[in-house]
């Protein structure tokens, strides 16, 4: 068997409150013992709602934030938040949620993505640009928009800047933390198919953390569903979405938001009888 | 008649490059007891038509229509303060950002009496009464004990609540939500739709939804109108929007939900047109 691109074993994360003077301090376990192990070319998707510690899980496992305990693997090797190597480092990258506050505004799109570069690797300054420019095109971006600053970009645009900045160091494994969950339907669709395409060429490993079941249902090949810190269900994809077995996964299907015709015809009928 | 009705609405702003028309020439009317979905991408000028109604725009901003109407009220020739004892009584918002339209600095009964003092004239016990009132109606529990909360204290969800406890306060006769969800979680979205579904049909009142959400769309409206850059690409109720898309830009919004995608890929808005709309700039 090969060795898994990222695996996690028992990951436990507190959040200890400062106490006051008459007020103990306060816990609050935010994962609360999370295990799983993910393939090369695979996409995991964790779904849950806002406070069920996906985004958590998402720093401890691209060594942002340490945990409190367990075991983090990436390619085989343990790693630690506590002191990351320029190797480690190359191997994880995240895209956050919102392309608007995680661009810096005063750093022109090319020094954005060599950037991850100058920092991690010994390229000269010529490498580093010719690099960047690849990616730009690569994330369909045009060379042109080397020397422009963030703010002259649309929200679809700027997280194709920050996928581009993710792949730079051509990373094992990407964390995706709601990537299109700031865009517009049609934006969202065109990121989703550049994920699929880059996933396709570079044989890319996705954690995407969405609270949107349709898009998770599109790019997923296994499914984790969290609540309360809690993994309550993990699986493939199609026997998840077909035979959900949690409580908390049926409230979150009967949640979502149909869009079909025959939900729309019962949900007029039922108006209609109610009137 | 209309509640609202509002014929050939332009808004254009005066920027630095010249005149930029947000909304060019939209036509809509709202019936009471019916539910308008405005559904469009960022920048299709679905909030700017609102915030024109309103009359909440800033100077920048030039509104011209043939007919503005509220209940027959020419909304247009009213003065500022006629206009006031309407806005935020008869017609009242609800905004996409709950944390950000709460003021921080103040608790959340406090906001709420504020709404009631206005326009009903409340104060004192009759106001805190009312206050609690609303926020049970929303399904606010320990609802004495949050009037007391500031809006930091509470969560999106619950604050969303609020907003909608303060929009509701004076029984307004059009209810207008601009992405009422965008900001929430799928179950607590789920929530705030049945609130806003159950409470329409309680009192009676014209709700339109501004929404880019088509789930959201599916879930709730009876009539929608679909914009693009400024413009109305499509009007028609529900059932035959989904069923039988007319203009070629709801179909390819209807071709971009993930739950639609055929094979591999997503169609995208761009795959589709190609080619472009008839009536968009």
């Amino acid at each position: 068997m090969t060795t898994p691109v990222l695996e996690v074993r028992d990951l436990k994360r507190d959040y200890v409150s400062s106490g006051g003077l008459f007020r103990p301090a306060k816990v609050v376990h935010a994962v609360k013992g999370v295990n799983f192990s993910l393939e090369k070319g695979r996409t995991l998707a964790v779904v849950g709602e806002s406070g069920c510690g996906k985004s958590t899980l998402a720093r401890m496992i691209t060594l942002i934030d340490p945990p409190t305990s367990g075991e983090i693997l990436i390619d085989g090797i343990p790693a630690s938040a506590a002191h990351v190597t320029k190797e480690l480092r190359q191997k994880v990258q995240i895209v956050f949620q919102n392309p608007y506050g995680s661009l810096n505004p005063r750093q022109k799109v090319g020094d954005v993505l060599a950037e991850p570069l100058l920092l991690n690797t010994d390229m000269s300054a010529a490498d580093r640009r010719d690099k960047a420019m690849a990616m730009l095109l690569k994330v369909g971006l045009r060379e042109e928009h080397h020397n422009r600053y963030p703010h002259m970009f649309s929200g679809g645009q700027r997280q194709r800047i920050a996928i581009a900045r993710a792949l730079m160091l051509n990373p094992s494994f990407l964390v995706l933390d709601e990537p299109v969950s700031a865009l517009d339907l049609s934006v969202q669709a065109q990121i989703l198919n550049l994920l699929k395409d880059l996933q396709d060429e570079f044989g890319l490993t996705y954690v995407f953390i969405s609270h949107d079941l349709s898009v998770v249902r599109y790019i997923a090949d296994e499914v984790m569903v969290m609540y309360f810190g809690d993994v309550v269900e993990h699986g493939g994809r199609e026997a998840l979405f077909a035979n959900p077995q949690h409580d908390y996964t049926r409230t979150l299907f009967a949640a979502t938001p149909n869009a079909d015709v025959e939900s729309i015809r019962a949900r007029i009928a039922r108006k209609k009888a109610a009137a | 008649m209309s509640l609202l009705e509002i014929k050939n609405l332009t808004v254009a702003f005066d920027t630095s490059v010249g005149l930029f028309k947000a909304v060019d020439g939209i036509d809509i009317a709202v019936d009471a007891r019916e539910v308008l979905a405005i559904v469009g991408e960022s920048g299709s000028g679905k909030s700017v038509a609102m915030l024109a109604t309103m009359g909440l725009l800033p100077s920048t901003a030039t509104v011209t229509a043939d007919v503005m109407k509220f209940e027959g009220l020419d909304l247009l020739s009213m003065s500022a303060a006629e206009k006031r004892k309407i806005i935020g009584k008869d017609i009242a918002m609800i905004f996409q950002e709950p944390i950000a339209s709460l003021n921080p600095c103040f608790t959340v009964g406090f906001q709420i009496g504020e709404v009631l003092e206005k326009h009903l004239g409340l104060s004192g016990r009759a106001a805190r009464q009312r206050a609690i009132e609303l926020l049970e109606l929303v399904g606010i529990r320990d609802a004495a004990d949050k009037l007391r909360a500031f809006p930091h204290q509470m969560s999106g969800g619950q604050c969303q609540r609020v907003m909608i406890a303060m929009a509701i306060s004076c029984n307004p006769k059009l209810l207008i939500a601009d992405e009422p969800t965008t900001a929430l979680d799928v179950t607590i979205q789920k929530q705030i739709l049945d609130l806003l579904v159950r409470l329409q049909a309680e009192t009676g009142m014209g709700l339109i939804m501004i929404t880019h959400d088509m789930g959201v769309v599916a879930e709730t409206a009876d009539r929608v109108i679909v914009q693009y850059k400024g413009r109305k690409m499509e009007e028609a109720d529900v059932l035959s929007l989904f069923e039988n898309p007319q203009s070629n830009y709801t179909r390819a919004l209807l071709s971009a939900l993930p739950e639609n995608a055929v094979g591999d890929r997503l169609p995208t808005v761009s795959d589709i047109l190609f080619e472009p709309v008839p009536g968009a700039r």
